[in-house]
């Protein structure tokens, strides 16, 4: 008996109830490892078991991998504020393809109103506009989600280390290893973390069946969750969501390393910046003015 | 073996002293059961729904539970520090003050230990925590630090308290190689829990009116505040219901002593309201959501000015000899303190740090009667542990509940008549 079985068969009889984790040899069940150190095999036996929990729960087949970085890419986002009209469109984009709880209802981008006169102020910044017609005289918008921050402070502050910067730059949640202290949302400068306050519902019929363990598959309540730049599109070569869907061509998403990607044409023919640059976070997200 | 035959008498007595009082115990244990079973009740609902049967949302993700947990450290903290002036003027009852210190820091810290497990979304998986099976994130982790230094702490002090008390039991005194040593590692612990404590907050330069350096020493003087003002009661109490003595001198230096602490604490805060106001930056709106609120927003003005109140009446009372020295001023003073403060941990540290929040949003916070219900049945625990472990202790100290001398192992050796205390 090594020290991980004792110390599970301790636990298993503190907590009769999650001894059926406790007794699998794979470490998949409530006493399992990190994702970080799952050998494959106990990765496609949870991917598996996810399946059919998302199955029984929606009675819809579901796909979810858990595809690794691919090398050589390091994702980049950067966002034309002087085309964004405040549609709104991404925010609902979003919703759908990362499978976000309608209710309560969990946005990962929030699209702030900002009057032309004061410029880039949060403090009289209005996230809840409710207009007609956009974008609205005297005034432009800011879409705000994930900056997928270099030197990401809500890393930093996970007193378990569930949350982390992959290699290709995305900084991703492990769901199951979340305790939900939410120290990381104290910690983030953008808002972009959103927690679980109750058990999210997502209609089964709206349900996005291409899965990532560490992107889209449906949350349980108390843990937290931000955009992982569609990371279960943009490892196998799509556009995220919010790119597609933008109709004013807003968004550029591209590899940073590739020399011809449209997000490092961005970089050297504009002018870009980040947001609250002061804060030392090198988000991997910018903002320019295209026009 | 004979040592741990006689622990093993010293639990079963101690059993029976907590099982044996007067109405006015039973009581009070009634009444805090009754909490206790309120906070339950509000757990189970909490647990069942999720976090949303609290005032919490992604704007204001810590709120109440934060907030009491922040304040116990605090007292946890104090309490030990009082070790420090015991030893310097030379008080007779220092072990006293030592073992009353330590219990309730003891008490204090349990209080912390359930506020945060009520707080956080999954309950269940607390041992990802613990290094090994786990992965604690230290050095990196904030939170990492604050549970390994609790801990550390909550140990600390239970092996001190249960060597002295243990020693007494069995008539012999208290080996200075062994207490000396320990009681000395507490100050620097106790300083040290505070602190790593303030660094959670202090740390998050997405938070202005947090990441300022002035919070940590805030912190401490606030500590030093609340903490001793507990102590001072009880001890009234332990005089007038006990033979326990503790002479006036004592209690009126340590109500000096938290006058001075008081000043800091205030003095503190007028250089960082200073530094807001003059400097006029776009932090200033969580100070002005503090005292003056923002535009319609103001559900926590009156609190914090009460706060501030309290604090300032309470310093000149403390500063004043004539008022100090009079019983029930003393009490008075000992009480707006202990208001003032848990105003000013309990609501203005941590609701005016997330208001508005990172993207300017103000939401208005105001704990929900789940949350109040739940903190109050922890603060129950909290003055059970407290009250049980104090019935104990006292009946130590005063001698009237001991080992038998001399062949008293052998057998049923507690003493059977055990005196009456309310
Ligand atoms: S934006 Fe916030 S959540 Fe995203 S990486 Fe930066 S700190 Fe973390
Ligand atoms: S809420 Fe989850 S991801 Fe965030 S700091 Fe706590 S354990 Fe880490």
């Amino acid at each position: 008996m090594n020290r991980r079985e004792f110390l599970c068969s301790l636990a298993g009889c503190a907590a009769a109830a999650t001894a059926a984790g406790c007794l699998d040899p794979t470490h998949t069940g409530w006493f399992r490892k990190r994702f970080r150190e799952l050998a494959p095999a106990d990765v496609a036996a949870i991917l598996e078991g996810l399946e059919r929990e998302h199955a029984e729960r929606f009675g819809k087949e579901a796909q979810v991998g858990a595809q690794a970085a691919l090398p050589g890419v390091e994702f980049g986002y950067a966002l034309d504020i002087s085309r964004c009209v405040g549609c709104r469109r991404c925010v609902y984009a979003c919703v759908e393809e990362n499978n976000q709880s309608r209710e309560p209802q969990i946005h990962w981008i929030r699209v702030l109103e900002m009057e032309k006169e004061r410029g880039i102020d949060f403090a009289e910044a209005d996230a809840y506009y409710d207009a007609e017609q956009v974008p609205r005289p005297g005034h432009f918008y800011l879409p705000i989600s994930c900056q997928q921050c270099r030197n990401a402070p809500c890393v930093k502050s996970c007193p378990v280390g569930a949350t982390w910067q992959e290699p290709d730059g995305i900084v991703t949640i492990d769901y199951d290893w979340c305790i939900g202290c939410r120290c990381c949302m104290a910690a983030c400068p953008y808002g972009a973390r959103h927690f679980n306050w109750a058990e999210p519902a997502v209609p089964a019929e709206e349900l996005n069946p291409n899965m990532h363990y560490l992107g889209n598959r449906v949350r349980r309540k108390g843990v937290v969750e931000k955009c992982t730049f569609c990371i279960q599109r943009v490892r196998s070569g799509r556009y995220p969501a919010c790119v597609e869907v933008c109709p004013v061509g807003a968004r550029k998403f591209g590899n940073l390393l590739d020399p011809d990607s449209e997000v490092r044409y961005v970089l050297e023919h504009k002018r870009v910046f980040v947001l609250k640059a002061e804060l030392n976070t090198r988000p991997r997200f910018y903002y320019f003015y295209g026009l | 073996m004979l040592g741990l035959r006689n622990f093993g008498h010293f639990l079963a007595g101690s059993l029976r002293i907590v099982l044996r009082g007067g109405p006015v115990y039973w009581t009070w244990l009634g009444c805090l059961v009754l909490l206790i079973a309120l906070g339950a009740g509000a757990y189970a609902r909490q647990l069942d729904r999720g976090l949303i049967t609290t005032a919490m949302r992604d704007q204001v993700s810590w709120g109440f539970y934060i907030g009491n947990f922040t304040f116990l450290v605090g007292v946890a903290a104090a309490a030990v520090l009082l070790v420090i002036p015991a030893y310097v003027y030379n008080w007779k009852p220092i072990k006293e003050v030592v073992i009353l210190g330590e219990l309730l820091a003891i008490s204090a810290i349990t209080m912390c230990g359930l506020f945060v497990a009520v707080d956080i979304g999954r309950p269940e998986r607390f041992w990802h925590l613990i290094p090994g099976p786990g992965s604690l994130n230290v050095p990196s982790s904030l939170l990492g630090w604050d549970v390994l230094a609790l801990n550390g702490y909550l140990v600390l002090n239970l092996v001190i308290v249960t060597y002295l008390l243990f020693t007494l039991y069995r008539n012999r005194r208290p080996d200075k190689r062994i207490f000396t040593p320990l009681v000395l590692i507490s100050i620097p612990a106790a300083v040290g829990i505070h602190t790593v404590t303030a660094f959670l907050y202090n740390g998050l330069a997405a938070r202005p009116f947090w990441n300022a350096s002035i919070l940590a020493p805030r912190f401490l003087a606030s500590a030093f505040c609340s903490g001793p003002a507990v102590l001072l009661i009880l001890m009234q109490i332990l005089r007038r219901t006990t033979r326990f003595e503790i002479q006036d001198s004592a209690i009126w230096k340590v109500a000096e002593l938290m006058a001075y602490a008081m000043f800091l604490n205030l003095f503190l805060l007028g250089a960082e309201v200073f530094k807001e106001y003059y400097s006029d930056t776009e932090h200033l709106v969580h100070m002005r959501y503090m005292y003056t609120g923002v535009g319609a927003h103001d559900p926590i003005v009156p609190y914090m000015w009460a706060s501030l109140a309290c604090s300032a009446l309470a310093f000149l009372l403390f500063l004043l000899p004539r008022t100090r020295r009079h019983p029930l001023y003393l009490n008075l003073g000992c009480l707006l303190i202990w208001v003032g403060v848990y105003l000013e941990k309990g609501m203005g540290l941590v609701i005016p740090g997330m208001t508005p929040d990172t993207l300017g949003e103000i939401y208005e916070y105001f704990p929900t009667w789940n949350e109040i219900a739940l903190s109050a049945g922890i603060f129950a625990v909290g003055a059970l542990v407290f009250t049980l472990l104090v019935k104990i202790a006292t009946r130590i100290m005063l001698g009237e509940f001991r080992l038998r001398p001399a062949g008293g192992a052998s057998g049923a050796a507690l003493p059977t008549a055990v005196p009456g205390v309310s």
